[in-house]
């Protein structure tokens, strides 16, 4: 292992203050999943690791039915599955962050983690997306805010700047008659990284016959988890039909550039884009209607 | 040039304090500087559960967590999961079903199904496949150890 130091953050602004001062040296450190195998295994350098864990509002989680949702960007994924208020109003948001690692990874692992990680295979981020989530990002000139879909800027980069660091996501509270759902493709049962993953959330109308409005997003299609805003757009307005949600899928399945790797091919991840959004929204559609 | 870090912990119940470099990890303390070589060092990335311990009662890899995260917290390892009566029934039944060969994994087996039974003292053979997912074993094949776990649970229910 290389050589850093270790310091536990004093304040928010005390963790601002030693990335600032770091030169792109310093790493903020919650559950260490990611960061302390890159650190080990000399793909990321550090002079110091700066843990924000004892920061009371990286450890949030707190839902209302009406405020919504937040997560302290070092509240550990198992925390989040583990709340059945959460599990029930985001369902496609507690889908994904599920399929993260095994039990121990959940132990540790975070949504904060996962989204500065920046892996164009995260999970947890297509659902995110789909869910509208919103980044709460501090820095050295106070806080701003920045939707989840733009946080993400290339592989393994994300558009913090110099000194700024997560700090929590928002979630807004779900709609009536909304559902949601993430699927992932491997070709195991489990402890894989995604060679397709895909998050839809719907709002239907009072009947549960017409979509009022959709989101949907891929993961590892792309440098980055890909919002494919015009799948939505399209069906706002539309009938609730096989036809309409194969429309949508077909536009994902167009957004989706993805690439050949030792996981699939681009040809393989195009086609399982389009199937997967279309059960993704088949399965929102459902959840929107039993709710 | 780093410097030294002082860390108080709980360890297997006793208090702990030991000095360690800032970037070492919570396993190779364990190992290298208090002697609890029980937990083992398998893939050193998170994959193979063999440096699985209880932090503060939940299941993490030791390998993933550096040691100056756990000052002020409780680690429980594979020594601290035998009562001072003998083996744990997890431990006996992994003896009685023969869920072991090569050993390297068995530790961390033994403390992930620990933390199962404690949250779910009934799991059904899927719950446990799945909950033991995150543990590598290459020469047991996996049945003996499902079994054992299943079976260490009936004991343990009988016991209560």
């Amino acid at each position: 292992m290389q050589a850093f130091d270790y310091v536990r953050a004093a304040s928010v602004e005390d963790a601002v203050a030693r990335l600032a001062a770091s030169g792109g040296q310093a790493y903020v450190l919650s559950g260490g999943t990611d960061l302390i195998v890159q650190l080990r295994e000399g793909r990321r350098s550090a002079r110091v690791v700066v843990d924000v864990k004892g920061l009371p509002e990286f450890g949030d989680l707190s839902y209302d039915p009406d405020m919504g949702l937040l997560i302290g960007a070092a509240t550990p994924c198992w925390r989040i599955a583990a709340d059945a208020a959460i599990a029930s109003a985001f369902p496609g948001l507690v889908e994904a962050i599920s399929l993260i690692g095994g039990v121990q990874i959940q132990g540790r692992a975070s949504i904060g983690g996962n989204l500065c990680n920046a892996s164009p295979a995260a999970d947890s981020i297509p659902a995110l997306i789909v869910h509208a989530a919103v980044c709460e990002i501090a820095g050295p000139s106070g806080r701003r805010s920045l939707p989840v879909e733009e946080f993400c800027i290339a592989p393994g980069r994300t558009a913090l700047q110099p000194g700024e660091l997560l700090v929590r996501v928002f979630v807004p509270p779900p709609a009536q008659h909304s559902g949601a759902a993430y699927l992932r493709f491997i070709p195991r049962n489990e402890m894989d990284i995604a060679v397709v993953g895909a998050g839809a959330a719907v709002t239907l109308d009072s009947h549960g016959e017409r979509f009022v409005a959709a989101r949907i997003a891929l993961g590892a299609v792309a440098p980055t988890p890909l919002y494919v805003a015009e799948a939505g757009a399209a069906l706002a307005g539309q009938p609730v039909s096989p036809d309409t949600i194969a429309e949508a899928a077909r536009l994902a399945r167009e957004a989706a550039r993805p690439i050949d790797d030792l996981r699939g091919t681009a040809a393989q991840r195009r086609h399982l884009s389009g199937v997967l959004v279309r059960r993704a929204l088949e399965r929102a559609v459902e959840r929107a209607r039993a709710r | 040039m780093t410097s030294r870090v002082r860390v108080e912990a709980q360890i297997n119940g006793d208090p702990v304090e030991f000095l360690c470099e800032p970037y070492q990890s919570l396993l190779e303390v364990l190992r290298d500087v208090l002697g609890l070589t029980g937990t083992k060092e398998g893939c050193s990335n998170g994959n193979c559960g063999a440096c699985n311990v209880l932090l503060d009662g939940v299941l993490v890899n030791s390998c993933l967590v550096l040691a100056p995260e756990v000052h002020g917290h409780e680690v429980t390892t594979i020594e601290g999961i035998a009562g001072s009566d003998g083996l744990h029934p997890i431990q006996r039944a992994f003896l009685d079903h023969a869920a072991l060969q090569c050993g390297i994994c068995t530790p961390g087996f033994i403390v992930a199904a620990r933390a199962l039974l404690d949250r779910t003292p009934h799991p059904t053979e899927q719950q446990v496949r799945h909950w033991l997912a995150g543990n590598l074993c290459r020469c047991t094949g996996y049945d003996k150890i499902v079994r054992a776990v299943l079976a260490a649970a009936d004991t343990m229910e009988t016991a209560r």
